[in-house]
């Protein structure tokens, strides 16, 4: 555990120099990789024809400049939160949720279908169409994990799988059957949810809503489960090695279907609080590929959740100065997912960052598969 | 083993076939259906045979690859920019100008492969992360060069679209094509019928050649590999390399092939169904083709339904809906993924790093 080391060597080492560079080290590749990759970025922008201070500076006050700015970022966090601990969760079980993306589209059907169709007092029906969404995401995110558990079939494949069938089957849902029967309506999307069924902004004026400070007490449970309890040390021990658990006694399958549950209930939770608290409703191609996106903010909070909260923060603020920067600089927002891919690449690749920067010291490994066997 | 998986695809394809067929039959000669649907079968099947070969050489080489839907899209990509190019800009005739679109996919194709061996054999990346690195930085160059060469202000056509070359034509293997009913599978598009050829090397190549025969020990057991004097990590390096090439010659079927036109994200997640074709293939070159015809017959079952959608009995009207046949094959690929036909087995490297210095 790295709290034990560094312990251990600030007896030896009391400067406080030291201490804080200690404090400091696990953050030091993803900072160093966010910068590499907005230099790569910036590169391009120029190739682009584009000036990249102007561009950046544009993103940055397109986020931060101004409170509602602030709320804007705010905002777009919430669902990279939410998604990225999902994908955080099952990496800790060893697993890699791909299936993000379709948990969170069904997490947001079913929190529609909620908000909705029934009809109760405000504070009944909010938690139940949030739950209601966490339940669904749960359900669909368990189906690989026992497909997994029972047959071997890779988490990879059929988490992919599954979102193209959750895709085709809100598509089909939302042009038929749930489709909102207001006259006049062409559009592929469900009736508005009830007054009742909704999450409210903080401030008047602003969108930042409920769902925020939620994202953030999930995390905080988040964080619990997987450090203080029974629960969340079979998740690591299985995830870290599923033999030695097996031989311990846990139940490596069940708890392999529990991680994958309980992640795709993340997912689903982030798709049904942009339906209460958002959006009012689900439409086609609402997610802006969150659950993708969560793949690469898991990965740069190092699958933890005090580091995903920070990555996620990040990310929502990129993607909300990203339209400012494009009307500043006529740079497309499409360079915002270039810059994130090549943070991903610069977080996987450590060994690349340590070497450019002349870091010394391995880093901590973040070891998530073992091929297509285990 | 293999018989019962062959068996079980067989099955599959009949049926599907059968139903169009019987669907359509008030409508066209059932043969007529028959040779199309085959036909059809096989040009789907293409970017998901080769996009597996491509699997299975990474694989076989003890490397997993799960970046094949990344370069497939870069390799769409570019043979597109680099088609219309030649085409439109240096107003080469569109046959030449698709020709060398093709080879520009291969050759980036190549270059993905070459990022991905980087990653996971120079860096020890983690090789699933390492592929998903190379998914998204696809998706996000594809997305912006596209827009930016295509509509941006200094755009290589000067802000136009630029008229497409078509796509490749026809090619019908003289005497084979002529066969009754089965003939369309040898009257084909060239990319399509260079993907039947491929299946064919690449099973001699890693059965019968030396070079096989290396890449296959190092996929099992790299250390024995290396003491018996075989460069591990170039055998790796070179047959990632290789498969990108090959899964650039997928990636130009979907834009110089299929369709002249290059859309955001056109790969659709055939990368992940060649995956799934590679593993139910047994990291088979001939188990994959296999594999790829039962996704390609699921598939042309979709797009032939929706020709003869007025025929379909009322019972079955939820399969006018395109939303609820364009599940069939996502949801074959998890049935064929659950291991009914028999377990598979990986190469017994496979995922690993290899770390020459370390003794283990």
């Amino acid at each position: 555990m790295p709290n034990l080391t560094t312990n251990e060597t600030n007896t030896n080492a009391p400067k406080t120099g030291d201490k804080l560079r200690k404090l400091l080290a696990p953050w030091t590749v993803p900072a160093l990789a966010v910068l590499t990759a907005m230099a790569v970025g910036a590169i391009l922008i120029v190739v682009a024809g584009g000036d990249p201070l102007a561009a950046y500076l544009g993103m940055l006050d397109g986020s931060l400049g101004s409170p509602r700015a602030v709320s804007e970022t705010l905002l777009w966090s919430t669902p990279y939160i939410l998604t990225g601990l999902s994908v955080a969760f099952a990496f800790q079980g060893g697993l890699f949720n791909i299936g993000a993306e379709g948990q969170l589209a069904l997490g947001a059907l079913t929190a529609a279908l909620v908000g909705y169709s029934l009809h109760l007092p405000a504070v009944i029906h909010v938690p139940l169409t949030i739950l209601a969404g966490a339940v669904a995401g749960g359900l669909w995110g368990a189906v690989p994990g026992w497909l997994k558990a029972k047959t071997g079939g890779h988490e990879v494949i059929s988490t992919i799988m599954l979102n193209y069938v959750a895709l085709n089957a809100v598509t089909f849902l939302l042009a038929g059957p749930m489709k909102d029967p207001a006259p006049g309506n062409v559009l592929a999307r469900t009736p508005l949810i009830d007054e009742t069924a909704r999450l409210s902004p903080i401030l008047s004026g602003f969108r930042l809503h409920w769902g925020f400070p939620i994202a953030l007490a999930v995390a905080a449970l988040v964080a619990w489960v997987l450090r203080r309890t029974t629960l969340g040390f079979e998740i690591r021990t299985v995830g870290a090695n599923p033999d030695a658990a097996r031989y311990a006694g846990m139940k490596v399958g069940r708890t392999i279907v529990v991680s994958m549950a309980l992640s795709g209930a993340l997912a689903g939770l982030a798709g049904a609080i942009e339906v209460s608290a958002l959006n009012h409703r689900h439409e086609l191609g609402f997610s802006q590929g969150y659950g993708f996106d969560a793949i690469a903010i898991a990965l740069l909070g190092k699958t933890k959740p005090a580091g995903v909260v920070p990555a996620a923060l990040l990310f929502g603020m990129m993607r909300s100065g990203a339209p400012r920067m494009q009307f500043l600089t006529q740079i497309p927002t499409d360079v915002i997912s270039v810059i994130q891919a090549l943070i991903l690449l610069f977080v996987a690749a450590d060994v690349m960052v340590r070497r450019l920067y002349r870091l010394r010291g391995d880093g901590e490994r973040i070891v998530i598969t073992r091929g297509w066997g285990s | 083993m293999d018989y019962r998986r062959y068996g079980f695809i067989a099955a599959i394809v009949i049926t599907l076939i059968a139903i169009v067929t019987n669907i359509g039959a008030a409508q066209v000669p059932p043969t007529a259906i028959v040779s199309s649907m085959i036909g059809t079968t096989i040009a789907v099947a293409t970017p998901l045979t080769l996009g597996a070969l491509c699997g299975v050489f990474c694989e076989r080489a003890g490397v997993v690859n799960i970046g094949i839907e990344g370069m497939m899209l870069t390799a769409a990509f570019t043979g597109w920019f680099g088609a219309l190019y030649i085409t439109s800009v240096l107003h080469a005739s569109p046959m030449l100008g698709l020709l060398v679109g093709v080879l520009i996919a291969i050759a980036s194709g190549a270059l993905v492969g070459l990022l991905h061996a980087a990653l996971t054999v120079s860096f020890a990346v983690d090789q699933i992360i390492a592929g998903t690195v190379v998914n998204l930085l696809a998706a996000g160059l594809t997305g912006f060069l596209n827009r930016q060469l295509f509509f941006g202000q200094g755009s290589a056509f000067g802000g136009q679209i630029p008229r497409a070359a078509g796509v490749l034509p026809r090619v019908r293997v003289p005497l084979l094509a002529d066969i009754p009913l089965v003939g369309s599978v040898f009257d084909q598009q060239p990319i399509a019928l260079s993907a039947l050829v491929l299946v064919a090397l690449a099973h001699f190549v890693l059965f019968y050649t030396r070079w096989g025969l290396r890449t296959r020990s190092v996929g099992e057991h790299p250390r024995a590999a290396a003491a018996a004097g075989i460069d591990v990590l170039r055998v790796r390096y070179v047959n990632i390399v290789i498969g990108g090439a090959i899964a650039g010659l997928g990636g130009a079927y979907f834009t110089l092939e299929s369709v002249p036109s290059f859309e955001p994200l056109m790969t659709n997640g055939r990368g992940f169904i060649a995956l799934a074709a590679m593993i139910f293939g047994n990291w088979k070159p001939v188990g994959a083709l296999s594999a790829a015809l039962v996704f390609g017959a699921a598939q042309a079952f979709q797009i032939n339904l929706q020709l003869f959608r007025e025929s379909i009995p009322p019972k079955f009207n939820f399969l006018q809906q395109s939303s609820v046949v364009g599940m069939i094959p996502y949801l074959l690929t998890l049935l064929i993924l659950t291991g009914i036909i028999g377990k598979t087995t990986p190469p017994a490297a496979d995922g690993v790093a290899y770390d020459p210095e370390r003794r283990t």
